[in-house]
């Protein structure tokens, strides 16, 4: 069994590190996972676990993940949102585990929106 | 549809995150002599009325404004039934709401238990400022999961950060495995 003493350990180490917390809180860059019965039917779930993982483990301290309701676009689901401060929302569709950690790898971190998966993208069609 | 039974559980426990429940509570027991699978979720939100109550199993029933039908609990419950099983909703305004589905676990329609862990790791994570009670039991052997012990030794670190995450998440990973063997569910 797991001992909660490893969690101690976890809170005095991260209580040394001043700041952390104020600065998740202040996230400037949100990604938002749809998390309706339409998305998790489509597989939100392990794309927001991909999210997560991949921005855990590249050190992204300024990211934030969170999820929301149907969003009204069903056929698209899973669908991801990128909302970076003082930036245009982008709306990426079809979303499964790898292309999430594209999206975190090219557009959270090089900054490029990858333009293939957004909504945009199949409107022109 | 969903393909499995966490993935149904995800979806009602994001009913009762939207009641506004403070505490959400998921079960599963697993009954291999009387060959039963019982899920249940039980949260203390708002609870609903006796007219909204009877109208939740009816797809074509939904709280949402921008669409007419509502499939999250017509799927569960026909998820259980067809495997011989059951389904029950109690609910009372103020007081909270309790889902239970039981399922035939032998019953070839019965979809698998699926990855709960990352159903529980999902929920504990993203919902920072609600606790959760998990209990996993299979026959005689069980482990729990109670956010409000991690949170007393937290204090207000998040559940979400990194270190925290992946504790919860191997928390999860090593009690299921001294539980079920890594048997299948």
């Amino acid at each position: 069994m797991k001992s909660l003493d490893e969690l101690k350990a976890i809170r005095e180490r991260m209580q040394s590190q001043i700041g952390i917390r104020s600065e998740i809180e202040h996230a400037s860059t949100r990604i938002v996972v749809g998390m309706a019965t339409c998305g998790i039917a489509a597989g939100a779930r392990p794309v927001l676990k991909a999210l997560s993982d991949t921005i855990h483990s590249k050190g992204l301290e300024d990211v934030m993940v969170t999820q929301t309701g149907c969003i009204g676009l069903c056929q698209y689901e899973p669908i991801v949102e990128v909302i970076e401060s003082g930036k245009d929302k982008v709306t990426y569709i079809n979303m499964d585990e790898k292309k999430a950690q594209e999206v975190i790898e090219q557009h959270i971190i090089r900054g490029q929106i990858v333009s293939d998966y957004t909504i945009n993208s199949k409107m022109d069609k | 549809m969903m393909t499995e039974i966490s993935l149904n559980i995800l979806d009602v426990a994001q009913n009762s995150i939207s009641a506004g429940a403070k505490l959400i509570e998921i079960t599963i027991i697993a009954d291999t002599k009387n060959d039963i699978l019982i899920t249940e979720i039980k949260d203390n939100g708002c609870g609903m009325d006796k007219d909204k109550l009877e109208n939740v199993i009816n797809p074509f029933f939904t709280t949402r404004t921008t669409r007419r039908v509502g499939l999250g609990i017509p799927f569960y419950k026909l998820a259980a039934e067809n495997t011989g099983g059951s389904f029950k909703i109690v609910s009372q305004v103020g007081i909270g709401t309790t889902v239970t589905a039981t399922f035939g676990l032998s019953h070839i329609d019965c979809m698998p238990l699926g990855d709960i862990n990352s159903t529980i790791h999902t929920l504990v994570t993203l919902n920072s400022h609600i606790d959760f009670f998990y209990m996993y039991k299979i026959d005689e052997k069980s482990f729990t999961l109670d956010t409000r012990e991690f949170r007393e030794i937290l204090g207000d670190i998040s559940f979400n950060s990194p270190d925290v995450s992946v504790y919860i998440y191997d928390y999860l990973n090593e009690n299921k495995q001294e539980v079920d063997g890594e048997k299948v569910i």
